[in-house]
């Protein structure tokens, strides 16, 4: 690990003053991602900014919208078994509940799970090319070992994904992320909020450096009753989804008012199609309406060689997760068989 | 650089160290303050071997920065036991055998003691994914498993 001082700021006003002060300054909550990537070199901040105890950034609370505010610092545990979201938004407790371990839950942080980078082989060892981590290297992914990654939206310098959980409800529900600056405050939409990799993979969001995320909003919509995250990977638990379909309805009768789909592991965002989701408004929720919706939101996907299996395996994971969810049999993340 | 000096509590015990930023509190532990229960596994969050808790939060110790430990509340593997008396997970895993090498184990008690502080009662596939962080090498987790259901039924019975 290189060298670098550290600073706890009393405030937000003074973790915006100290991560201007330094471009090579990142800030850190629950280290649970920075720091085993500084232990490899693959970060090498010169100054850390612990935020962990600014003030106002740990609740959960009502917005005037109808929706839930969740603090930049809020854990996953907390988002995990909150019973505001737990009953109105419990797509997002199952997602959380589908990642890492409890130890992991505990220090992670809403705004750190958002920044959360690639598990790529390559990108983690400082020892090969990646132009994630150094600009310009190559992508030794495309040609090489590449079973876990992209098989959409990729671009000739980078194929690497997600890995968030989280963040693919987050994408379905249509999260607004907050977020201060040195010019003040702004929105970002969800959708908007991670980016594809072109020809900067280096640059994972649209968040500055100088930026830091205060907030997730949710609005009023959860999809309570007919949701589900479907997480499909190499062991029952423990483990990066190879695929994962966070999907929500809105039945009227037996018809699809209104649907979300995103995916998890097939690309380097959670992947949504939102002319997808409007072409199954009106449908009947069956199978036949589900196998469009999967062409639709796979049209284009392309392999890269160990990977090939995830085309079909997102195909197969759309069609279980959406009827999981129009039968209102969401997946247990306890109990892991699939029904 | 110059050092970071840190006052937190160690099981209960006020405790005041020097560290360099780059240092976790599993090194910070381990090292000055001579407490190597708890182990180094990965170094980077997957294993649970340096499980500790941290204001009674279970996280990986291999990941906190000491520094961030100032006016925390710390517990390790070493405050389980009160004196010579074993906790009963510990006891338990003695008597059935639920551990071999022995390097995953602290971990794995703190973070049964934490289930059964919150869920006295848990089920098989409770007890197997609240230990998902904490793996295990030898024993193939029956054994482990086992200890912490029978544990809590024998806990539950002395509550009575």
């Amino acid at each position: 690990m290189n060298r670098f001082t550290y600073a706890r700021p009393a405030d937000l006003a003074g973790a915006l003053r100290e991560i201007a002060r330094d471009p090579g300054a990142r800030f850190i909550a629950g280290g649970t991602n920075l720091v085993d990537l500084m232990k490899y070199d693959v970060e090498r901040p010169t100054r850390l900014v612990d935020v962990t105890r600014l003030p106002g950034l740990d609740a959960i609370e009502e917005t005037a919208a109808g929706g839930l505010r969740i603090g930049a610092l809020v854990s996953n545990t907390a988002i995990a078994y909150d019973a505001r979201i737990g009953r109105r938004y419990p797509l997002l407790a199952s997602a959380v509940l589908a990642g890492a371990s409890p130890q992991l839950r505990n220090a992670a942080s809403t705004g750190g799970n958002l920044l959360q980078r690639t598990r790529c082989y390559y990108f983690y060892d400082a020892a090969t090319p990646c132009n994630k981590r150094e600009p310009g290297s190559g992508c030794p992914a495309i040609g090489g070992v590449n079973r876990i990654h992209a098989i959409l939206g990729t671009s000739e310098h980078c194929i690497a994904t997600h890995p968030s959980d989280m963040c693919v409800a987050l994408a379905a529900l249509e999260a607004v992320v907050q977020v201060a600056g040195p010019g003040g405050e702004r929105a970002i939409p969800f959708a908007e909020f991670h980016r594809l990799p072109g020809d900067h993979p280096e640059r994972d969001t649209t968040l500055c450096q100088d930026e830091i995320i205060t907030a997730v909003e949710l609005p009023p919509e959860g999809f309570a009753e007919h949701h589900t995250y479907l997480k499909l990977r190499d062991r029952l638990s423990y483990a990066f989804a190879l695929v994962s379909v966070a999907a929500a309805l809105e039945l009227d009768g037996g018809r699809i008012a209104r649907a979300r789909i995103a995916l998890g592991g097939v690309a380097h965002k959670p992947w949504r199609m939102p002319e997808a989701e409007a072409a199954l408004a009106g449908q009947p929720a069956e199978a036949a309406s589900f196998a469009l919706a999967a062409d639709r939101l796979l049209a284009g996907a392309q392999g890269h060689g160990h990977n090939d299996f995830k085309i079909d395996l997102a195909r197969r994971a759309i069609l279980r997760a959406l009827s999981q969810a129009a039968a209102g049999t969401p997946q247990s993340q306890t109990d892991k068989r699939i029904r | 650089m110059a050092k970071l000096h840190v006052s937190t509590t160690i099981n209960g015990e006020p405790t005041e160290f020097l560290c360099e930023p780059s240092q976790s509190m599993l090194d910070v532990l381990r090292g000055p303050l001579g407490l190597t229960g708890s182990k180094e596994g990965c170094g980077s969050g997957d294993c649970g071997a340096c499980t500790i808790t941290l204001d009674g939060r279970l996280v990986c110790s291999c990941l906190v920065l000491a520094a961030e430990a100032q006016d925390r509340e710390i517990r390790t593997i070493e405050g389980m036991a009160e004196g010579d008396r074993l906790h009963p997970l510990q006891q338990k895993f003695l008597e059935m055998a639920a551990l071999q090498c022995g390097i995953c184990t602290p971990g794995v008690l703190m973070a049964a003691r934490t289930l059964l502080e919150q869920n006295p009662d848990p089920t098989e596939t409770e007890a197997r994914f609240w230990l998902a962080g904490n793996l295990c090498r030898c024993t193939g987790y029956d054994k482990i498993i086992r200890a912490v259901l029978d544990t809590a039924a024998e806990m539950r019975e002395a509550a009575r």
